[in-house]
């Protein structure tokens, strides 16, 4: 199957691999530890997968605003991003 | 009681999410590698690293865009929200021939395809053979949506309200009619007014309905394309150039692969944060609701 149109490098390959290994991780987990949603600092209820959601898309702003403000490379950004999806599986 | 839960209900939807890969997830996978890129056309890319990001993010036409954007969505849920609601609570409440006649005459506008709804528009208020036009035109009132901008934008908003202040109004009567007629008895009972009626039953037992619409006003309005794009074309000059107008003109029209990937990546991420929004907010107004 040709897929050179899909233009893959290898590190966008990296990035859909490690969402798709959080996917997976994240399956696992929930089959063999089901949890019940909780309620956190936002005052909502979440379950891990909503907290994976909240962590990606922040990340995914984190980057961007960093990006506009300061400009490549992401490295401390990706760390910050780390830090921030801690944080949301902590106490989100 | 503990509630039994078995996660391995989600092996179901595999099929669908096969699906799904095919129509969603290899072209979001596809547009991410392009955004990274630089591309010529048969198949050969150059890695660019984050180059289209940064300029897109600083890019003065996204930023116009942008703003034309938020200000089309502000001004079409500022006019459809309130408008939808007054006329759903001045349909008949009884169920009977005048509710339904009122139902399929506003559900008229919500049938018709995007690209019929703009080219009635674009003749409608022609000045040689649109009735708008030719009506405004004979009143001695300079109007041109083609040559004049506030023109474009009012005909568009005017258009807009017309086609989906239907949803709203449908949604919002939903609703009214689900308020059972005891609370109306205890309002009379207390001799609320009307003011009061509506401030405390009808509005927060139409919360939930209200929400719903104004997600799919705030999503639909903000990804508008094929009505505008009919109408004007984006013109006069850029007046009415909104982001999806831009994305299609820098990808299609002007082969910019790259930046075209990097700016409906933003664009889609700003989407996917207002829509988890509200989506979190209706979620948690339901709990509430059930507690």
């Amino acid at each position: 199957m040709d897929l050179s149109w899909m233009g893959w490098t290898m590190p966008t390959a990296i990035f859909f691999i490690s969402i798709a290994c959080a996917l997976i991780i994240m399956l696992i987990w929930s089959v063999k530890a089901p949890q019940e949603p909780r309620i956190g600092i936002l005052r909502i209820a979440t379950t891990p997968g909503d907290r994976l959601f909240i962590s990606l898309l922040g990340s995914a702003f984190i980057c961007l605003f960093s990006l506009a403000m300061f400009g490549p490379p992401l490295w401390w950004e990706l760390g910050a991003c780390f830090i921030y999806g801690t944080v949301v599986f902590k106490w989100v | 009681m503990k509630k039994t839960r078995n996660q391995k209900a989600w092996f179901m939807v595999l099929p669908v999410l096969i699906l799904v890969a095919f129509s969603a997830i290899i072209p979001l996978m596809t547009v991410v590698n392009y955004s990274v890129q630089d591309t010529f056309g048969n198949n050969n890319f150059f890695w660019v690293g984050l180059e289209w990001f940064e300029e897109i993010l600083a890019s003065d036409r996204v930023h116009d865009a942008l703003g034309r954007q938020v200000t089309f969505t502000a001004i079409i849920l500022a006019i459809e929200v309130p408008l939808g609601i007054f006329i759903a609570l001045h349909m008949p409440k009884k169920s009977g021939f005048w509710s339904s006649l009122c139902l399929v005459l506003l559900a008229l506008p919500l049938l018709i395809p995007w690209n019929v709804v703009g080219t009635i528009w674009q003749i409608f208020g022609r000045i040689d053979i649109g009735l708008l036009g030719y009506t405004l035109d004979k009143m001695g009132i300079n109007y041109n949506y083609t040559q004049n901008a506030l023109d474009a934008w009012i005909t568009i908003i005017i258009m807009d309200v017309w086609h989906w202040t239907s949803l709203v109004v449908l949604l919002s009567y939903a609703g009214l009619r689900s308020i059972p007629g005891p609370y109306y008895q205890a309002a009379k009972i207390d001799q609320a007014s009307r003011w009061a009626v509506f401030r405390h039953i009808e509005l927060p037992k139409m919360k939930g309905v209200l929400l719903i619409a104004i997600l799919l006003r705030f999503m639909d309005s903000f990804m508008i394309y094929t009505e505008p794009f009919v109408v004007t074309g984006g013109g006069p000059g850029n007046a009415t150039t909104f982001l999806s107008i831009d994305l299609v003109k820098m990808a299609i029209g002007q082969f910019d692969l790259g930046p075209a990937a990097a700016f409906s990546l933003i664009y889609f991420l700003v989407i996917l944060l207002v829509s988890w929004a509200f989506y979190t907010v209706m979620m948690n107004m339901d709990k509430e609701a059930d507690v």
